[in-house]
């Protein structure tokens, strides 16, 4: 197997006395993508924000490439330049254009030269089919592509590691292939992929791990195949049977 | 108005607040008799708000920035600023401007104790609006949605990026309004000033009405006060009107 990346160990996560992630264990490998599963209010969308540093957990360690990243020395800003993060809801700057938007990470975090971010941020746009669109507004587009921006945002900071929580939900389903097409080739570049979703097809047709979260727990992972065809717990079955 | 010119005694009312000679003579003043003007008292008005609107944007901010902050190691500045928000929106502002005015004087510390009463004015106004103008920039920052934080963050920019590329121009937009709102009223509250003796356009017509027994340097006082803050009400209105026309044509 090859190199661990994300390593999550024994993750808790409280907000005030409700425990949202209860010992959450997770790899990672290059090249890898896993899907994660449950119900709403599992702690999806938690465990992603945790393995961003967005939210500070209670136990547990976080590590990347086998470095913790909870050690004082190590700044947050650096690590999420290499993690990237696409939300449910967009979240994109509603006062920047499109253009702006991917620009921001590369030109204010990465510092990189404007006009060779420009020149890639374009392609970028290109390739998610936005390109005539890079000088308006957010409020401007659809829900599908105000999402297919978020993702462009995210890729033009070359992530090692891509954190994605239900980027579907919002798209148009003739653009959902597109969107696959576009995850699968990054995953052949060697990014990692952490996809949180409720969309069963989806899961079962780009990952290599499926892993099931239930209120907290991290209850099974294994190959689609394995999950899909024969989980092994009942709680697994019900949800399965409830989303399909 | 009408009233005023048609009731019984229109003709007094006329001579004692609308005499155009006595208007004149108030708003050019009278060394010889002592008498101020009005005109360049309102002047006076005029630097101090202009001076204190910039402290209390600068200030506003400042305790504005403590209060939003979450680190635990700033708690002790979150309580300075937040009793210092609670105590100067809670006390009437003229009580504020007789103890810095008459206050600082008495305590015989050096030069905070030797300033013109105009600057005691400033003191206080800045104080007191600080206070007013902190609440307003804290609506406007708490008023960006959080997924803005995070987005921004997860992008790896630092908190001060954060704070300048997306939250302030964003909170900026919410802030401006209620802003001028307070400049309007800041305006009109250096005024008070005058109780402490300041020579400003209150005061100076005062001093005419007193002399002269003539209220017309009142009227001329109130429309000066007028001509400033009535620009800024109307440029405030269409800044709303503007905010609110884009804000439906986003949600459309
Ligand atoms: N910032 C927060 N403060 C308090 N509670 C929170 C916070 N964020 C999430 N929670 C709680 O944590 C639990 C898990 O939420 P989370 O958003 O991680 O679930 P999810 O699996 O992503 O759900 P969904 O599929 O609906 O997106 C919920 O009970 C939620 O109320
Ligand atoms: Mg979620």
């Amino acid at each position: 197997m090859s190199e661990v990346v994300l390593e999550l160990d024994n993750v808790v996560k409280r907000f005030d006395d409700n425990e949202v992630l209860s010992g959450v264990s997770l790899r990672l490998h290059r090249h890898e993508v896993v899907c994660l599963i449950g119900a709403s209010g599992s702690g999806k969308s938690t465990l992603l924000r945790c393995a961003n540093l967005l939210e500070t957990i209670d136990s547990g360690s976080i590590s990347l490439f086998n470095q913790s990243l909870l050690d004082d020395r190590v700044d947050p800003d650096l690590v999420r330049r290499h993690i990237a993060m696409v939300f449910q809801t967009f979240n994109l700057f509603p006062h920047l254009s499109v253009l702006d938007n991917v620009l921001l990470g590369p030109v204010h975090a990465l510092k990189r030269n404007k006009a060779e971010a420009r020149e890639e941020a374009r392609e970028m746009l290109s390739r998610i089919g936005l390109l005539e669109r890079a000088n308006e507004f957010p409020d401007r587009l659809s829900g599908g592509q105000q999402q297919r921006v978020a993702i462009a945002r995210s890729l033009v900071m070359r992530p090692t590691l891509l954190l994605l929580d239900e980027v579907t939900s919002a798209l148009d389903p003739t653009l959902v292939g597109e969107v696959l097409d576009l995850l699968r080739d990054l995953a052949h570049q060697g990014t990692t992929m952490l996809i949180a979703t409720h969309e069963m097809n989806f899961a079962r047709d780009v990952a290599h791990q499926i892993a099931y979260l239930d209120r907290g727990v991290l209850l099974e992972q294994g190959t689609p195949d394995e999950l899909f065809t024969n989980p092994r717990h009942e709680s697994t079955k019900n949800f399965l049977n409830r989303v399909r | 108005m009408a009233v005023f010119f048609l009731a019984p005694g229109g003709s007094s009312v006329r001579y004692f607040f609308f005499n155009p000679r006595q208007m004149w003579d108030s708003f050019v003043g009278n060394p010889a008799k002592g008498l101020s003007s009005v005109g360049i008292g309102l002047l006076t008005n005029i630097w101090m708000f202009l001076l204190c609107e910039v402290l209390v944007l600068i200030i506003g901010l400042l305790i504005a920035s403590v209060r939003t902050s979450q680190s635990p190691v700033l708690l002790p500045f979150r309580l300075l600023a937040t009793g210092f928000t609670d105590i100067f929106r809670g006390i009437p502002i003229l009580l504020v401007i007789y103890m810095v005015g008459f206050g600082l004087p008495e305590l015989g510390i050096g030069a905070i104790s030797r300033q013109s009463i105009a600057v005691y004015g400033c003191v206080a106004l800045t104080l007191t609006y600080s206070a007013y103008v902190a609440e307003v920039y804290r609506a406007g920052l708490n008023s960006v949605a959080n997924g803005q934080l995070l987005a921004a963050r997860s992008l790896g920019l630092t908190h001060a990026a954060t704070m300048r590329r997306v939250v302030l121009p964003q909170a900026i937009r919410t802030v401006i309004p209620p802003l001028l709102n307070d400049f309007i009223s800041l305006q009109k509250d250096t005024a008070l000033v005058s109780t402490l003796g300041a020579i400003e356009a209150t005061r100076a017509a005062q001093i005419y009405a007193a002399t002269e027994f003539n209220y017309s340097g009142y009227v001329v006082a109130a429309l000066l006060f007028l001509a400033l803050t009535v620009p800024l009400t109307r440029f405030t209105d269409r800044l709303i009107a503007r905010d609110r026309s884009r804000r439906l044509a986003g949600a459309s």
